[in-house]
């Protein structure tokens, strides 16, 4: 019991999530989980002015399932599964945030300092947020997926789409951490 | 009942991601500052065993429930759309530290700020479905 209540290491989570994807195929489905964000767009009523929101919703629906399973999910495994754990950062990593400000880190999953509702409730974190969500939704229906759809599904396929979309997936991310961050942290 | 099986496939997913601290921003950060091989080794072994899966299915043509062979659809050839629309995700992904799994695995760990992220990326998405035909891809 002890092995499930300490943080899994990579070598058991990566796998499982080949194993997840893998279902899914053998459901008939593919694993993508940036598509519900266009679904719940299509159920909002996208699709009575623009064209791309215009589809049956309800293929999707087996999708949305996974969406509530996944709620569910985090739910069991940070309240019944899980013991209080500091995430094991890199002392350097730490530190680095200390420097911009940060406190505890690593004491618990998301930075007090970008998701407590003292920094939601001002106008920089709420900014952080929403330009972040923004950018996550635009550029993954763009690129034509994320991290599942693209990085473990295409990529598992030997597809070149998905490698040069997981290029870009890493060219935003460095771009943010090493350039943006010192201006928005700094 | 034929939903069940996704349900359990949801936990299982939102399970692993967080035992795993893959929802963790902290580790979305370390990770671009190769601080550290937990992200890379969780990414990287969920594609050499979704590879040797994928052969695995191609050479024995295993079969889907619905009795088609086992298959992912060919994404549609370009490059612009994957490195433009790749990098904006990336630079959403680790300012936020959620992708759009994640995002609603934190909502069941009890971070409700994180809607405040899933409502952006609804309003992205749409706007990227409005601007589409005007859009390189």
């Amino acid at each position: 019991m002890d092995y499930i209540l300490q943080p899994w290491p990579w070598y058991v989570a990566g796998p499982m999530m080949a194993l997840i994807m893998f279902t899914l195929i053998y459901f008939g489905k593919t694993f993508g989980m940036s598509s519900n964000l266009r679904t719940f767009c299509t159920i909002a009523g996208a699709g009575k002015k623009t064209k791309f929101f215009d589809f049956d919703w309800k293929a999707q629906k087996w999708n949305l399932v996974v969406v509530v399973g996944a709620i569910l999910g985090g739910f069991i495994a940070h309240f019944l599964l899980s013991v209080p754990t500091d995430i094991d950062l890199n002392p350097a990593t730490v530190e680095s945030l200390s420097n911009y400000g940060f406190e505890n880190v690593g004491k618990s999953l998301l930075p007090a300092e970008l998701y407590s509702w003292d920094a939601v409730l001002s106008l920089k974190g709420l900014s952080i947020l929403i330009i972040g969500g923004f950018l996550v939704g635009f550029g993954t229906r763009y690129a034509g997926g994320c991290t599942s759809g693209h990085a473990i599904t295409g990529l598992s396929n030997l597809q070149l789409p998905s490698l040069i979309a997981v290029i870009g997936f890493f060219l935003g991310g460095l771009i943010m951490i090493h350039l943006l961050f010192p201006i928005i942290f700094g | 009942m034929k939903f069940i099986k996704f349900l359990l496939v949801g936990i299982v997913f939102g399970i692993v991601l967080v035992k795993s601290e893959a929802v963790s921003w902290y580790r979305i950060y370390e990770m671009f500052r190769f601080e550290s091989f937990h992200m890379y080794g969780i990414i990287g072994s969920a594609v050499v065993t979704g590879v040797l899966l994928m052969l695995i299915t191609k050479k024995f043509k295993f079969k889907n429930i619905e009795g088609g062979f086992m298959s992912v659809p060919d994404k549609d050839k370009g490059l612009t759309r994957y490195i433009v629309g790749g990098t904006l995700f990336g630079l959403g992904w680790a300012l936020s530290g959620a992708c759009p799994g994640p995002m609603y695995i934190l909502v069941g760990t009890g971070v409700f700020s994180i809607i405040i992220v899933i409502l952006a990326a609804m309003l992205g998405t749409y706007v990227y479905g409005v601007l589409r035909t005007k859009l390189p891809h």
